[in-house]
C-alpha cells in the first residue's frame, strides 16, 4: 500500500528527516512515534505529496504521485496536525466542499456525509457552524473530512491532541473499524499509550532517524528489563542497605531513590519471591509493593537515553 | 471546473453570511459617498453666499448706493461693520473679506470717471485661504462700482457739477489741441444735458450696465441634466471600499496558505490554479455586487442616474471587479505576515484611490498630475464610471477604461501566479 524508501528532507542545514524507510500494508495501523521535532510532520508531508523529498521516494500502491490532479491522490486521506476546517461553514458545508474537490456529488456525497458524520458522532450537530464546536468536536470533524472520499490510505498526524478521553475513544473506535475494513493507517503520535493500544507495528523516530521498528511485543522483548519490581520503605535507608543485591543472577538493574527501590527482573514468577526473601533476610520492612510492566517509554529511554516526555 | 465552482461558492457563502461585515462593506462607501457628494455637489454650493463685511467711512450718496448694489448681489452676503473689528472677524473665519470705503470715496470716484486724477483707495482685506471667493469678489466690486458711479455721472447732482468742472478744466488746459478740446467740451456738455433732462431716467436707472445677459448651462450628459456630485463621490468611495474588500480576499488567501487547510486542499486531486482562480472570481463577484448595490442606493436616495451607456457601466464594473480580484491575489502572493501585509496594502490602496481621483475628482488636479495619474488603474475606473454616469457618454467611451483595467488585472494576475508560494518549502 505504502512504501517509503530512504526519504530525506533538510530545512536549511537542519535535517528534519534523514533516511527514513517504512512499509504499510492494508488492514494495518502503523504507529510513528517520536518526540516534538522528531520529523513526524515532515515525514507525513512527504508521504502526502506536499513536500518533495531531497532524496528517496514515496510510493503509494506501487507508484509515485504525479502532478496536482493525479487520480492516485484519491487513495490518500490526510488528517493534518492542525485543524483544517472552514470555521464559518457548518460541518455539512465543509464536507460538501471537500467532497466536491474529490469529485463527489449527488447521492454518493449525501451517503458519504451521513456515513462519516455518524462514525465520528457529529450527525446531530451537522448544521452548526464549526466555530461553535468544542476542540474535541473539531478534531472529530477534522478526521471525518479525511474519511469522506473513502481513502485506502489514511495518514493521521497527531489526531487526538487536546481531545478528552471520551472523544479519543470515539476516534480510536473509528480507526479500528477502518482497519477492520482493510484500510491502511499511518498514525503519528508522541503518546506512547496511544501507540501501545492502537498500533500493530510501531516505528520509533528521533531527530529525523528511525530508531526501531517492530510490533509492541517485539520492541519490549528487546529491552534488557521486561519487568520492574518497586519496593517502598518508610525507614531512612541508603543504597548501602542493598549492597550485594545487584550481583544476584536474577537482578538486571537496581536503583534506590526517595525511599523507592526499583529492581529490574527477567522473570516475574521466579524472581520476585527471591528478591523479597533477600530483603526480608536483611531485616528490611517494606511499606508498599508494586510491579511495573515495561513500556514504550522504557524502550525510548533505552534507545535514546532520554525520556520521551522530556525529549 | 467543479473544484473552482465549489471553492467560489464557499467564498461567497462566507462573505455574504457575515451580516455585520456585509453591512460595513455597503454602509461605509454609502455614508462617505453621501457626505462627499454633499460637499462637492454643484447644486448645494449656490446656496452658500460669500460673507463680506462693509465699512462705509464715506457715508456719501454714492457709497450708500454701492452698498445697496453689492447687498443685492445674489453671490454676496453683505454685512455692515466697523474698521476696528473686521480683521478679527476675518481671522475667525466669519467673513471671507472686508471692504473699506474711505472718506471722500464718492466724490473722487465720480471725479475720476472720465479722467485720471488722484483715485480713491479702496481697501480689501481677504482671507488667504479663500482666494477663489476673493477673486470673485473683486470682479463683483468692479461691476457694481462702475454701475453706481456711471449712474451718478449720467443722472446725479455731483455728476453734473463734475461735468461742469471738467469742461472748464479742458478749456484751460494748454496741452490739448483745439479739435480735441472742442470734442471734449461737446462730450461733457452732452452728458450734462442728458443728466439735466433726466432722459436716461425714462429708460430705467441711468448709467452703464453690463452690456449682456449671461445664460449659463452645465455641460453634462444631456441638455437639462445637471452635474451630480453624488455620482462621482459614490464611484470614488465604491472603488475605495471595494479595493479594501479585495485586500481582505487576499488576506484570506494569505492566511489560508499558512494554515492546515492549505495542506488539505493541496492533497485533494485538484489543480493548483483552481484555488487561485476561485479566489479571483469570488472577489470579483463580490466586488461587482457591491458596486451595483452602492449605485442602486445612490440612484434611489440621491438621484444618481446612469446617463450614459448602461452596458458600458456594466462593462467597467466587471473590469474593475476583475482588477480587484487580481489585486487581492497579488497581495496574497507577495505578502509575508498578515498584519504587516494588510497595513501596507491599505496604504497602497489609499494612495491609489487618492491619485485616482476618488476623494477629489481628477479634473481639479493640475494638468501634469492629471497626466501622471493615468498610470493608476483607479483613475481609469473612476473616469470610466464618471463617463457612464454624469458625463453621459456612450458605450464606446467605456472600452478604453475597461481595456486598461482588464490589462492591469492580467498583469497582476500573472505576477501573482508566478510568485505564489505553492510549495511547502518555498
Ligand atoms: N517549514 C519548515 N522550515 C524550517 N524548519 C522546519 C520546517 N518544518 C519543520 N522544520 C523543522 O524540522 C524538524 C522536524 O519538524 P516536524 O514538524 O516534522 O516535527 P514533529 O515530529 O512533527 O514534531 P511535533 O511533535 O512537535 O509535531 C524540526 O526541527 C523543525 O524545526
Ligand atoms: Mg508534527
Amino acid at each position: 500500500m505504502l512504501d517509503v524508501l530512504k526519504i530525506e528532507k533538510a530545512f536549511g542545514t537542519r535535517k528534519a528527516v534523514d533516511g527514513l524507510s517504512l512499509q504499510l500494508r492494508p488492514g494495518e495501523i502503523l504507529g510513528l512515534l517520536g518526540p516534538n521535532g522528531a520529523g513526524k510532520t515532515t515525514t507525513v508531508a512527504m508521504i502526502a505529496g506536499l513536500l518533495i523529498p531531497d532524496a528517496g521516494e514515496v510510493r503509494i500502491q506501487g507508484r509515485k504521485i504525479q502532478g496536482d490532479q493525479d487520480p492516485l491522490k484519491r487513495q490518500l486521506g490526510l488528517v493534518p496536525q492542525d485543524m483544517a476546517l472552514y470555521e464559518d461553514l457548518t460541518a455539512e458545508e465543509n464536507l460538501t466542499l471537500f467532497g466536491a474537490l474529490y469529485g463527489l456529488g449527488g447521492k454518493d456525497l449525501e451517503a458519504a456525509k451521513v456515513r462519516v458524520l455518524e462514525s465520528v458522532g457529529l450527525h446531530d450537530r451537522r448544521k452548526d457552524s464549526v466555530a461553535t464546536y468544542s476542540g474535541g468536536m473539531k478534531r472529530r470533524l477534522n478526521l471525518a473530512v479525511a474519511l469522506l472520499h473513502d481513502p485506502a490510505l489514511l495518514i493521521l498526524d497527531e489526531p487526538t491532541v487536546g481531545v478528552d478521553p471520551q472523544s479519543r475513544n470515539a476516534i480510536f473506535e473509528t480507526l479500528e473499524a477502518l482497519r477492520a475494513a482493510g484500510k491502511a493507517l499511518l498514525y503519528t503520535t508522541h503518546y506512547m499509550e496511544e501507540a501501545e493500544r492502537l498500533c500493530d507495528r510501531i516505528v520509533i523516530m528521533d531527530s529525523g532517524r528511525m530508531l526501531a521498528e517492530d510490533t509492541l511485543g517485539g520492541l519490549l522483548t528487546r529491552l534488557p528489563v521486561a519487568n520492574v519490581l518497586c519496593v517502598d520503605f518508610d525507614s531512612e535507608l541508603t543504597l548501602s542497605a542493598f549492597d550485594g543485591l545487584e550481583t544476584e543472577a536474577c537482578v538486571s538493574s537496581l536503583t534506590f531513590t526517595r525511599g523507592r527501590l526499583r529492581v529490574g527482573l527477567q522473570d516475574l514468577c521466579l524472581d520476585v519471591p527471591r528478591v523479597l526473601q533477600k530483603l526480608a533476610d536483611r531485616g528490611l520492612r517494606w511499606s508498599h509493593l508494586e510491579c511495573e510492566r515495561s513500556s514504550l517509554e522504557n524502550v525510548f529511554l533505552a534507545l535514546t537515553g532520554r525520556s520521551l516526555r522530556d525529549a | 471546473m467543479n473544484a473552482i465552482w465549489a471553492l467560489l461558492l464557499k467564498d461567497l457563502k462566507v462573505f455574504f453570511r457575515d451580516r455585520r461585515a456585509l453591512l460595513m462593506a455597503f454602509a461605509a462607501p454609502i455614508l462617505l459617498g453621501a457626505f462627499m457628494g454633499f460637499l462637492f455637489n454643484g447644486k448645494d454650493h449656490e446656496a452658500s453666499k460669500i460673507p463680506v463685511l462693509l465699512v462705509d467711512q464715506d457715508q456719501s450718496p454714492l457709497s450708500i448706493k454701492l452698498a445697496v448694489g453689492l447687498g443685492s448681489d445674489k453671490a454676496l452676503e453683505l454685512r455692515p461693520s466697523e474698521a476696528a473689528v473686521v480683521r478679527q472677524e476675518i481671522r475667525k473665519g466669519r467673513a471671507v473679506a472686508a471692504l473699506l470705503l474711505p472718506k471722500g470715496f464718492g466724490d473722487s470716484a465720480t471725479r475720476n470717471f472720465f479722467q485720471s486724477g488722484t483715485k480713491p483707495t479702496l481697501i480689501l482685506l481677504v482671507d488667504p485661504s479663500r482666494a477663489t471667493e476673493a477673486t470673485m469678489l473683486r470682479g463683483l466690486l468692479a461691476q457694481h462700482t462702475m454701475e453706481v458711479v456711471s449712474a451718478e455721472v449720467f443722472g446725479g447732482p455731483s455728476g453734473l457739477s463734475m461735468l461742469k468742472e471738467n469742461a472748464e478744466a479742458a478749456d484751460q488746459n494748454p496741452n490739448i489741441n483745439p479739435a480735441a478740446r472742442k470734442a471734449l467740451k461737446d462730450l461733457y456738455g452732452n452728458v450734462a444735458t442728458l443728466n439735466e433732462t433726466g432722459a436716461t431716467k425714462g429708460n430705467g436707472a441711468p448709467g452703464m450696465k453690463l452690456p449682456y445677459e449671461l445664460k449659463e448651462e452645465e455641460v453634462t450628459a444631456k441638455v437639462g441634466v445637471r452635474y451630480n456630485g453624488y455620482a462621482h463621490s459614490f464611484a470614488g468611495m465604491g472603488v475605495q471600499f471595494i479595493l479594501f474588500m479585495g485586500i481582505e480576499g487576499g488576506m484570506a488567501l494569505l492566511v489560508l496558505r499558512r494554515s492546515a487547510l492549505w495542506k488539505r486542499l493541496r492533497t485533494a486531486p485538484i489543480g493548483r490554479h483552481s484555488i487561485l482562480v476561485a479566489r479571483i472570481l469570488s472577489s470579483a463577484v463580490i466586488a461587482a455586487v457591491l458596486m451595483l448595490g452602492i449605485f442602486a442606493v445612490a440612484r434611489m436616495v440621491f438621484g444618481v442616474r446612469i446617463q450614459g451607456s448602461f452596458p458600458g457601466f456594466l462593462l467597467i464594473t466587471a473590469a474593475f471587479a476583475l482588477f480587484t480580484g487580481a489585486f487581492g491575489l497579488l497581495i496574497a502572493a507577495l505578502g509575508r505576515t498578515p498584519e504587516a501585509t494588510r497595513g501596507l496594502a491599505i496604504l497602497a490602496t489609499l494612495v491609489m484611490v487618492m491619485l485616482g481621483g476618488a476623494w477629489v475628482p481628477a479634473f481639479v488636479f493640475p494638468p501634469w498630475l492629471q497626466k501622471f495619474t493615468l498610470v493608476f488603474p483607479t483613475r481609469w475606473a473612476l473616469d470610466g464610471l464618471d463617463a457612464m454616469t454624469w458625463r453621459g457618454l456612450g458605450f464606446q467611451a467605456s472600452l478604453a477604461p475597461a481595456a486598461v483595467l482588464i490589462g492591469f488585472a492580467l498583469v497582476l494576475g500573472v505576477v501573482a501566479w508566478a510568485r505564489f508560494p505553492f510549495e511547502e518549502n518555498s
